[in-house]
């Protein structure tokens, strides 16, 4: 029994656009998964469908067994979201925003009080507990609409672009929490448009492209389909001309920093035998790119952006 | 979700009580906006058109003047805040988009229109015994059935809540909540008999009169507390019902198919 499982499924908007197309997904239980794609790829449809907020066209969608329409409780208890966008009442404070949504869960105000305080202490917002929700910072945000979304213990929790807007540090902590939460069992589906985030926290990554499924595998097949690699070298002193390193082909950036590029079937120990023969002292070496942004980019076949993949 | 699930009849019941506990706090937590200007407006209309104006009307239907506007003054009170309640309310929540909250969550439709509803009705009903309060200060209302008088005003609330829940499910913008309370549900309440009686207005306005449901409402509420109605009792109670079992089915049907609310 998967943890969600999509079958056939297709939205057609009204006015006509088409935002998925037979669209056949299963995500094990347990998993990690990430969903990639650029912006209107259909990402935000799967899962406003998955959580009812989106009507299907055609086509199936269970949550660890239950059918979303014929068993909706049952999927619906399961399911845990955290949106996007802001979508909690701004003139409630932090305890009741998750308080209440306990309730409309049906969990019992002990068991939700328990939890809130658990929750809530886990993401930092203890101290906020009693503040109203519109003077909270906007990673105080993000963090009430996890506690929020986990209140009634759902065992499938999808975030869609969880760290969108927040600093690296607090970043790195959401990191940190959600890992230990899929270490203790939570299926994790998670969005984003940092491929760091999802090289680092996925052990499997769909990528949708035009309402279709381009693309979905492990993280570490994925990057082994990567035939190579570009770093940039530091010269120590200036070029009068392009080296030749043999194989590895080689393009200047400035007098003093050339890009080379090193395939699947070659190594670094080849390419700094290469640069010793001809001669170019090297200060130091950085890969270029985020491996799998370079994969992103190369399966949709786009032109690869300055920071963010989409 | 319009099924019932018995097997979760618990957890449907902690999810209406919350939802009804959120609505209810939403109102008590605004006062200021939702429980002071009616109680303010009414007994304006108590001074003014009871006391300074009706003083010089004369008796109406065998009661002062006073006696006989104070139900009326009551009732509007508890259409216009049972009405306002709701339609402000779920809009905000789609406006916020917090609505998102229970649309996620296993909450059946029926208590997605119960909560809404009940916060209608209780801010409704409140509004209407503060206004009753200020009324007992300018008339001596002595109640002639208790039965009739709450079932009447406890129906009409439910009615107006539902009225409020369906002009916010179709709202899309704040214009489109007031569109409704400002120029069909005060020119009917004015229409209604509020300040006169049907006896005094000419055969063919009040034969017109008789096409406005919230006329029947007012005259059974004044029934109940007066004694004295230009409507058959029944006929009231029949056409309160219809429109709440009509309101309702309609209320779950656009529920149902996600209007203004699911894409």
């Amino acid at each position: 029994m998967n943890a969600l499982s999509l079958r056939q499924l297709n939205k057609t908007y009204d006015g006509g656009v088409v935002a998925l197309k037979d669209v056949d997904l299963e995500v094990t239980p347990g998993d990690f998964y990430g969903l990639l794609g650029p912006n209107g790829a259909g990402k935000t449809t799967i899962i406003g469908i998955v959580t009812s907020l989106v009507r299907p066209t055609s086509g199936q969608v269970s949550v660890f067994g239950h059918d979303i329409l014929k068993s909706p409780w049952e999927a619906k208890s399961n399911l845990g979201l955290v949106p996007q966008e802001f979508n909690f009442n701004q003139f409630e404070t932090v305890s009741q925003i998750v308080l209440n949504q306990a309730g409309f869960y049906g969990v019992e105000h002990s068991v939700a009080e328990r939890r809130a305080e658990q929750y809530l202490r886990e993401l930092d917002l203890w101290d906020k507990r009693n503040a109203n929700s519109r003077t909270l910072s906007g990673g105080m945000k993000r963090r009430l609409m996890i506690a929020r979304a986990l209140i009634h213990e759902p065992r499938l929790l999808i975030l869609d672009e969880p760290t969108a807007g927040v600093d690296i540090e607090l970043r790195r902590s959401m990191w940190t929490f959600l890992r230990d939460l899929n270490e203790r069992g939570t299926t994790i589906i998670l969005t984003t448009h940092y491929l760091e985030e999802a090289e680092t926290l996925c052990r499997n990554i769909g990528i949708i492209d035009g309402g279709e499924i381009i693309e979905n595998t492990d993280t570490r097949s994925l990057l082994a389909k990567l035939k190579s690699q570009s770093f940039l070298l530091d010269i120590g002193k200036p070029l009068q001309e392009i080296p030749t390193l043999g194989d590895f082909p080689v393009t200047p950036i400035d007098e003093r920093t050339i890009e080379v590029e090193v395939r699947g079937n070659q190594t670094l120990t080849d390419l700094f035998a290469r640069l010793s023969e001809s001669g170019v002292s090297v200060t130091s070496m950085k890969n270029k790119s985020n491996r799998l942004e370079e994969l992103f980019i190369r399966t949709l076949g786009r032109t690869k952006p300055t920071q963010e993949a989409s | 979700m319009a099924g019932f699930y018995p097997a979760y009849s618990r957890q449907t019941l902690i999810a209406l009580r919350t939802l009804v506990g959120k609505e209810t706090h939403r109102y008590l937590r605004i006062w200021l906006q939702t429980l002071v200007p009616p109680a303010i407006t009414m007994t304006l209309y108590f001074v003014i058109f009871g006391s300074l104006i009706g003083s010089r009307v004369g008796p109406m239907d065998g009661f002062s003047f006073m006696e006989f506007i104070a139900p009326g003054i009551i009732m509007m009170s508890v259409i216009t805040n049972a009405y306002t309640n709701v339609v402000s309310s779920f809009f905000g929540a789609k406006f916020q988009r917090h609505i998102e909250e229970l649309l996620v969550s296993p909450t059946p439709n029926y208590v997605i229109l119960a909560g809404y509803v009940a916060g209608g009705v209780g801010r409704g009903l409140f509004t209407g015994l503060i206004v009753t309060i200020i009324a007992t200060f300018f008339a001596d209302l002595k109640i002639h059935s208790i039965p009739i008088t709450i079932s009447v005003v406890f129906l009409t609330a439910v009615l107006f809540s539902l009225g409020g829940f369906i002009n916010g499910v179709f709202a899309r913008k704040f214009d489109d909540i007031a569109i409704v309370p400002t120029f069909i549900l005060t020119p009917l309440t004015y229409l209604g008999g509020v300040f006169y009686s049907l006896s005094m207005l000419p055969d063919f306005w009040a034969r017109l009169s008789m096409a406005n449901p919230i006329l029947y409402m007012v005259n059974a509420f004044r029934y109940g507390i007066l004694g004295q109605s230009d409507i058959p009792l029944a006929t009231a109670y029949i056409l309160i019902l219809g429109f709440i079992t009509a309101g309702t089915a309609f209320s779950l049907w656009l529920l149902r198919h996600g209007t203004g609310l699911r894409s």
